[in-house]
């Protein structure tokens, strides 16, 4: 029998790499979440938007760590111009014209991208970065699991992410003031936060967030507009998480990756293949119904 | 100087509640109307066909996402989704019951549509805002799941396709290859137009009040005493109904079959979310007015650009709309919340003052 794939750990295993890299993604919404208040419906787009630059300015002949030297960089140019043209001038609006100002952002970065990097998909630069390739294969006691080395260290290094920033958000004042933000914009510039600042900040840790989040998945398959649909997983995440907690969106990650691949392994051919593009929705709706603020998230207590 | 009512004349409540009190407004709407209803005689074909028709069809489904999103403030991005339960069950019903005309099976495919959008509006006592935009997405992704998996809904067919049966409406054939584009467009300008009216009446009655009241505050409202469940999930069936009527015109009258899964994907509830948010949340001629910027904008950038003395392609027309649109929706949020229609009311109110500012 050793010979075998044993295919509930395989599928759990390739549950929990997908669930790690929804987690990546669904951090990036958190961090703007937590710090601004805003629900940022562009994260997807800027992870495919960071990708795409990566690649595209490796494909000019650059060398690739002076091109993710130069990612960092366009994400930080597009921090401030978000800062500057989109989030300034909507100050205390209410959140859900700041939510549709997110989703224009989207289209206007869709466009942006395809007009600069064109529409087709692109290869990741994994060699170049050092990324590990190959797959190891692991004896288990049902038959062997196939691991690809590269969903190891993608692993690893979104666990090294995760864990960085809650410690950032917990314990440095940049992380209090980011919270300060996120409560309530009127008090935080009333104590003397710079509200321009932190948003730049916020916006540029979400950026590097999607860039290593779009090496990752580029990785993966190819570096495509596709990857903004996949991006719309980290939803259901963060509602099973909290919108504003880090380990929520890990513990979410998690189970919504596990829950998707396992339900598309065992249930997917009962109803047809392919459940997997509305599972994650369907397990966060259910879960909704019963704890409306998520795992980790805050208690909503409104007054009139 | 012309556009004004000479004091104030009104003795009823019911004069005061006109929705066009002034006789040049009410004169305006005739020539719309009669304009509408005489185009096809001097317009060509290619402009009611590829102009005008897709603009009523998203009129259509843009009134019905602001009834949701405009006048109860319940974001949602599923409306492709709803488009499309009405195109299958149009189809559906067209196939089983072959006798019955055309204009029944569309308006009762909106009825399948509200009962879904129902179904799925009931987390909304629950969650709200961004929650809720999530859970109408689970109906989004859930339902153009079933489209493509569920061999039933597309009657078991090869192509996996709706193939669009030949139906006609009193001796004339409304569907299939040898429709003719006028026929089509008066069809759905019949629809669109009482579907309007409709709306109209609800929106300025009781219905549409408890709707407001939802979306300025849900929980104030819900101490004056309206019920929230029943006013959200109505917005929700109304909202469906119409997107579901839409959906069939699109399919039926529009496209004449196809893929369905493309037609109502994500992009298309983005699509009809921009048409509101450009045109005006919570105004029923801003939805006109937002469905026709919208769907003529491609074409406007096709065909305007090289008259100016620039010429690109087709591919980077289509990067070029997604940016442009993109910034406009930023820019339209940011300088007029309230869309064209906003404009639109600024333009009468200057107007109706005329030539003394003040």
């Amino acid at each position: 029998m050793a010979d075998m794939p044993d295919l509930l750990i395989q599928t759990l295993w390739d549950g929990f790499v997908a669930g790690m890299l929804y987690a990546l993604i669904a951090l990036g919404f958190v961090l703007i979440f937590k710090a601004s208040g805003v629900f940022n419906f562009a994260q997807g787009i800027m992870v495919v938007f960071a990708a795409l630059t990566l690649v595209g300015l490796h494909e000019f002949g650059i060398n690739a760590w002076l091109a993710l030297l130069l990612t960092l960089g366009v994400m930080l140019v597009l921090a401030v111009a978000v800062e500057r043209v989109v989030l300034r001038p909507l100050v205390n609006q209410p959140d859900i014209i700041l939510f549709m100002a997110t989703i224009g952002l989207t289209y206007a970065l869709i466009g942006l991208g395809e007009f600069i990097f064109g529409g087709n998909p692109k290869v990741m630069i994994t060699e170049e970065l050092f990324l590990p390739r190959g797959s190891i294969d692991l004896n288990v006691f049902g038959g062997f699991v196939s691991l690809q080395k590269l969903d190891i260290a993608a692993a690893v290094i979104a666990f090294v992410m995760i864990a960085a920033l809650s410690l950032f958000f917990q314990y440095t004042r940049i992380g209090r003031a980011l919270r300060a933000v996120a409560d309530s914009h009127k008090a935080a510039l009333s104590v003397g936060i710079s509200l321009e600042q932190i948003w730049v900040i916020v916006w540029f840790t979400a950026g590097v967030v999607a860039l290593i989040t779009g090496i990752m998945w580029g990785a993966r398959s190819d570096v495509s507009f596709a990857l903004q649909i996949i991006a719309l997983k980290a939803l259901p995440v963060l509602i099973l998480g909290g919108f504003t907690s880090v380990p929520g969106a890990i513990v979410g990650g998690l189970i919504i990756g596990i829950g998707e691949k396992v339900g598309e392994f065992y249930w997917g051919p009962l109803l047809g293949k392919g459940i997997e593009a509305w599972l994650a929705y369907m397990i966060a709706l259910t879960f909704l119904l019963f704890r409306p603020q998520g795992l980790f998230g805050e208690k909503i207590i409104e007054r009139i | 100087m012309f556009y004004r009512e000479a004091g104030q004349f009104k003795t009823s409540y019911y004069a005061d509640q006109a929705i066009f009190p002034i006789l040049q407004d009410r004169i305006g709407v005739a020539v719309i109307l009669f304009v509408a209803f005489t185009l096809p005689l001097v317009a060509s074909d290619f402009f009611v066909g590829s102009v005008m028709i897709p603009f009523l069809v998203f009129s259509l489904a843009a009134i019905g996402l602001n009834i949701l999103t405009g006048y109860t403030g319940l974001i949602s991005l599923g409306t492709g989704a709803f488009m499309g339960v009405g195109a299958y069950a149009c189809y559906k019903l067209t196939t089983i019951f072959p006798n019955v005309p055309i204009v029944v099976h569309i308006l009762s495919a909106g009825f399948f549509s509200a009962a879904i959008g129902v179904i799925f509006g009931l987390p909304s006592l629950r969650i709200k805002g961004f929650y809720l935009a999530v859970a109408t997405l689970a109906a989004q992704f859930f339902l153009q799941w079933c489209f493509v998996r569920i061999p039933w809904l597309y009657n078991n067919n090869a192509s996996g396709a709706i193939e669009v049966p030949v139906r006609t409406l009193m001796g004339i054939d409304v569907t299939g290859a040898n429709a003719t584009p006028e026929v089509r467009y008066y069809l759905i300008l019949a629809i669109v137009v009482g579907m309007t009216w409709v709306a109209s009446n609800l929106v300025h009655g009781r219905i549409g009040r408890q709707w407001m009241a939802v979306r300025d505050m849900d929980i104030a409202a819900e101490l004056i005493g309206i019920r929230l469940l029943n006013t959200k999930l109505l917005a929700f069936a109304v909202s469906s109904f119409y997107c579901g009527v839409a959906g069939a015109v699109m399919m039926f009258l529009w496209y004449g079959g196809g893929e369905a899964a493309d037609a109502f994907n994500i992009n298309q509830s983005f699509n009809i979310l921009f048409m509101v948010i450009i045109g005006g949340l919570g105004s029923l001629i801003g939805s006109f007015f937002g469905a026709a910027f919208i769907s003529s904008f491609p074409t406007l950038l096709k065909f305007g650009l090289p008259l100016i003395g620039i010429h690109i392609g087709s591919a980077s027309v289509e990067h070029l709309t997604h940016f442009a649109i993109g910034a406009l929706i930023i820019a339209f949020l940011i300088v007029e919340p309230h869309g064209l229609a906003r404009l639109w009311q600024i333009a009468k109110q200057k107007l109706r003052v005329w030539p003394f500012p003040y």
